[in-house]
């Protein structure tokens, strides 16, 4: 974003409250072509280096490299928190739903007394000086909301904070059911039958889900360090609600880790119908043994057992949820010939004679199963890696790959068919904006993987086409597929990048098909925002918005993607969805169904016109006459000249979208 | 209250699938998805039931685990974990740290051809320089200095004696000593690029110390975006080190945190 425009926002947006008192960070990041001075002593270490980093500039796009389009719609969008300019290509919004009150410190009146009261216990001091939307800022950040799951008619969102539950029979009423209190970030959350299960990891999380954390210690004796009590009251690791009465959940279980679980995965093994697994993924500082015993943060060498370099599997007994615990500790990363716990080769791609040096993974931070395929993808800090899972308790590493263009390995998915892998690079953690027209389009994206063989090679970058402001965090984050019949699609969050909708059919030449996209939460500073997780759960989009609430979207056809296919994709109903246990989609033989592939034989023009036109005549045909036998007979007619076609087209998809067709045109259902 | 509870499940449970068998024989392959979903709504007692559309929404703390939940008020609010004073020290240090490496990486433009080096330091300058102003929102919003006191503050729990102190007031840990930086700054081509990468894994092993050093203090790191930040900052650092390691042609040495 250009200095002039966002000066032009500012005037357009006087008004806002957002925008109306922000002396103090306007002295700092001033984005006027004459700033102030900087006259704060806190800016010397920075004068310096001669960089102020309150520049709103992001740093040069290095030589070589493509960042995003800074006059695509969504670059240029006005601020604001409930009032935000939109963008949007097939996606209608059709509701927010503001973050419940006990997820927010106090009200929105930061005049409110409760507000100064808070940002006293706080020690902010004279809470009069600083700007207000500043005091709402400071406010919220620890009630950002996190991911999603679905069971039924009930949508389950997680925050720092804890967990909200939302009726969602009729999105467009869709409505709060239940605020569960039980703060320790960042409650990534997964629901299986009764069960809900809520990671927790952060050094605040106690036991009884009470919200006061744990004072700091007194200042040391002399000599002495201030090594953190051990704390039995401290839970880091998984909880387990019973959610039998969705308005009143009890926590019947919480397994213990040494780094807690900053995401965890539900298993659920087809072979074993009375208990469900757990992968927890911990990223965080190891705690001490002392606080839990066997807990150990050596290197590989030192200690065998140490917490590193491994994930946990939780074992969940169905009837006895309160007695899961931790049955194995799988060493993913371990080199299989030497034993070496820190074994993985990074594939020595920054090798300078190609040599195999080994990394350091030594942690995952989000890994999606397929059971059906007997495989989990891994996207492990360092690397991809791909395992089998046909053991649920000993997963083993078949597969690992690594990227130069990768910061962090975050999270993966696989297309339905199991022969793509989309993984995801969190650039920046998702603090930072990182979309930014100067922000190397390879940095921060999507790496689509073929997968063939039990063998992962890299395909394409995707990243959010359009370029974000200074103020926007942004970068790849979650998203689950779109279940449109012969193509793969992935609605992904953004953060304040907004949604987008990837087709990745040809995994070469990954592109955008619909967005939705607001302005920044604020025009000159980063305010955590944006969406965390986007998914398609039976007919509508929800996107878990950090700092907004919960947002509700459909879609609308466009040239990109046609009513039929938006319609073939509703067919598709599941029970819960857990995005994270991807479960294997089978479309039925319904003549939309049938409609959908005929729109894509069209737009790829693997059919010529006047075929297309037939197909489409006998299918009207049919489902107007609701199946009668005449009709049946011609749809049958139709299939062999598709499955002829199907054997002739060098396109792998139009060929899989031939034979589709045929299948459902030979026994169709309405 | 779970003692009472745990034959109520293995009943429904049972129930549960026998009734899915009996859907699954009468089911076309295509609905074969909704079985589950079918499961939930004729066997509530396994699922989460539907709340009565009227009643307004709950409020609830759970306890531990087997003891009841608590109802709360609807007009409860959020409140924060207490934060440390370790916490600011720690921002703004960093906030220094973070600085030299921006310097550090000022210098590859005039000092080096290597494209590899070129694009590492242009991805480790947009990286701290936006950690930097990361920093100084969370120090400014919560109406602390972004400077540390000055001078000549002893850091409790940081071993400094590898450090030149005689000409700098204050180093964090790893940070190039002005000696360090001169080298730097007369280098040219190779020697440049060795000097740099074995001073930036220096400069980024002190930011893990410094990190380990934060969780290992009471009470501090309870603050979400503060928590973020520094797990962030370690893997990413982490994943930098790597890279640089196999510049230098090193065997990356283990790690321990």
């Amino acid at each position: 974003m250009s200095r002039v425009h966002i000066s032009a926002l500012r005037l357009l947006t006087a008004s806002l409250v957002l925008c109306s008192c922000f002396a103090a960070t306007t002295r700092a990041q001033t984005t006027s072509p004459s700033p102030d001075p900087v006259k704060t002593p806190e800016a010397k270490p920075a004068d310096q280096s001669g960089e102020n980093p309150f520049a709103p500039s992001a740093p040069p796009l290095p030589a070589g490299m493509k960042g995003s389009d800074a006059n695509d719609p969504r670059a240029k969008l006005s601020p604001g928190i409930y009032d935000a300019g939109e963008a949007a290509l097939g996606l209608k919004h059709i509701m927010l739903i503001k973050k419940p009150d006990a997820f927010q410190l106090g009200s929105d009146d930061a005049d409110n007394p409760k507000v100064q009261k808070t940002l006293g216990v706080l020690g902010v001091g004279d809470s009069s000086k600083m700007p207000k939307p500043l005091q709402l800022v400071l406010a919220q950040l620890a009630f950002a909301n996190s991911d999603l799951a679905f069971q039924g008619n009930h949508l389950f969102q997680g925050n720092f904070y804890g967990v909200s539950i939302y009726d969602i029979a009729d999105p467009a009423k869709a409505k709060l059911v239940t605020s569960m209190v039980c703060p320790g970030g960042q409650g990534d959350v997964s629901v299986y039958k009764n069960l809900l299960f809520m990671s927790v990891e952060m050094p605040n999380g106690r036991l009884d889900c009470s919200a006061q954390g744990f004072p700091p210690d007194p200042p040391p004796a002399a000599g002495h360090d201030n090594k953190p009590a051990a704390q039995k009251d401290r839970f880091r690791g998984v909880r387990i609600f019973d959610i039998t009465d969705i308005q009143n959940p009890k926590q019947v279980g919480a397994v213990q880790t040494c780094r807690g679980s900053h995401t965890h995965t539900l298993v659920v093994d087809p072979n074993d119908k009375n208990n469900v697994y757990i992968y927890v993924s911990g990223t965080s500082f190891v705690r001490q043994s002392e606080e839990l015993a066997g807990c150990s943060g050596e290197a590989p060498d030192k200690d065998p057992n140490t917490a590193l370099f491994r994930i946990d599997v939780i074992k969940v007994p169905l009837a006895s949820p309160q007695t899961a615990q931790v049955v194995s500790s799988p060493r993913v990363f371990m080199d299989a010939r030497t034993g070496n716990l820190a074994g993985l080769s990074n594939g020595g791609t920054h090798g300078k004679n190609g040599l195999q040096k080994p990394s350091l993974t030594d942690q995952c931070h989000d890994i999606t199963v397929y059971s059906a395929l007997g495989l989990a993808a891994g996207a492990c800090s360092g690397n991809g890696i791909l395992l089998d899972i046909k053991d649920p308790v000993n997963p083993k590493r078949i597969d690992a790959v690594n990227d130069p263009n990768y910061a962090y390995w975050h999270s993966a998915s696989f297309s339905n068919d199991g022969k793509k892998v989309v993984f995801t690079d969190e650039w920046g953690g998702g603090l930072s904006a990182r979309c930014r027209a100067n922000d190397p389009n390879v940095w921060g994206a999507n790496a689509v993987f073929n997968l063939a063989n039990n063998k992962l090679s890299f395909a394409s970058y995707y990243k959010l086409p359009a370029a974000q402001g200074d103020s926007e965090n942004c970068v790849a984050h979650n998203g689950s597929l779109l279940p449109v019949p012969g193509r793969d699609i992935k609605v992904q969050a953004w953060y304040q990048g907004g949604i987008s909708l990837m087709d990745f059919t040809d995994a070469a030449h990954p592109v955008e098909i619909a967005y939705f996209d607001r302005g920044p939460v604020d025009p000159k500073m980063l305010v955590l925002g944006g969406d965390w997780s986007a998914y398609w759960y039976n007919g509508h989009i929800y996107a878990s918005e950090i700092a907004r609430g919960l947002d509700i979207f459909e879609l609308t056809p466009t040239q990109h993607l046609t009513q039929n296919e938006i319609d073939a994709a509703k067919t598709i109903r599941v029970a819960q969805l857990n995005v994270q246990n991807q479960e294997k989609i089978e479309w039925p033989r319904q003549l939309v169904v049938a409609k959908a592939y005929v729109d894509q034989l069209e737009r790829s023009q693997a059919l010529p016109a006047d075929q297309i036109a037939s197909l489409r005549q006998a299918i009207q045909k049919a489902e107007s006459s609701r199946l009668n036998q005449s009709d049946r007979g011609k749809l049958k007619s139709l299939a062999p000249s598709l499955e002829k076609s199907a054997g002739q087209t060098k396109s792998a998809a139009d060929s899989a979208r031939l034979q589709a067709l045929a299948d459902i045109l030979k026994q169709p259902t309405l | 209250m779970l003692d009472q509870s745990t034959p109520m499940q293995s009943f429904t449970f049972s129930a549960v699938l026998k009734l899915r068998s009996v859907i699954r024989a009468a089911a076309p392959r295509s609905v074969l998805m909704s079985v589950g979903a079918l499961a939930c709504f004729l066997s509530p007692p396994v699922c989460a039931q539907q709340a009565d559309p009227k009643s307004p929404p709950s409020v609830v703390q759970p306890g531990a685990p087997g003891q009841p939940t608590r109802a709360l008020p609807s007009s409860t609010r959020a409140t924060l974990p207490p934060r440390s004073p370790k916490d600011v020290e720690f921002m703004q240090g960093m906030i220094m740290h973070h600085a030299q490496a921006v310097e550090m990486t000022a210098l590859i433009e005039s000092h080096t051809k290597n494209k590899e080096l070129r694009l590492l330091g242009a991805r480790i300058s947009a990286s701290q320089s936006d950690e930097m102003k990361l920093m100084k929102r969370w120090l400014e919003t919560r109406g602390e200095p972004v400077s540390p006191p000055m001078p000549g503050m002893d850091m409790p729990g940081h071993d400094m004696s590898s450090h030149d102190m005689s000409s700098h007031h204050m180093l964090m840990p790893g940070m190039l000593t002005p000696k360090q930086m001169d080298a730097l700054r007369k280098a040219k081509g190779a020697e440049f690029d060795r000097l740099f990468l074995t001073g930036m894994i220096q400069h980024h092993d002190g930011a893990l110390i410094m990190v380990k050093d934060l969780f290992d203090t009471a009470g501090a790191g309870q603050d979400a975006e503060l928590f973020n930040f520094t797990t962030d900052v370690d893997s990413g650092q982490r994943a930098e080190i790597r890279i640089m390691q196999t510049m230098l042609g090193e065997k990356p040495v283990e790690e321990k945190r």
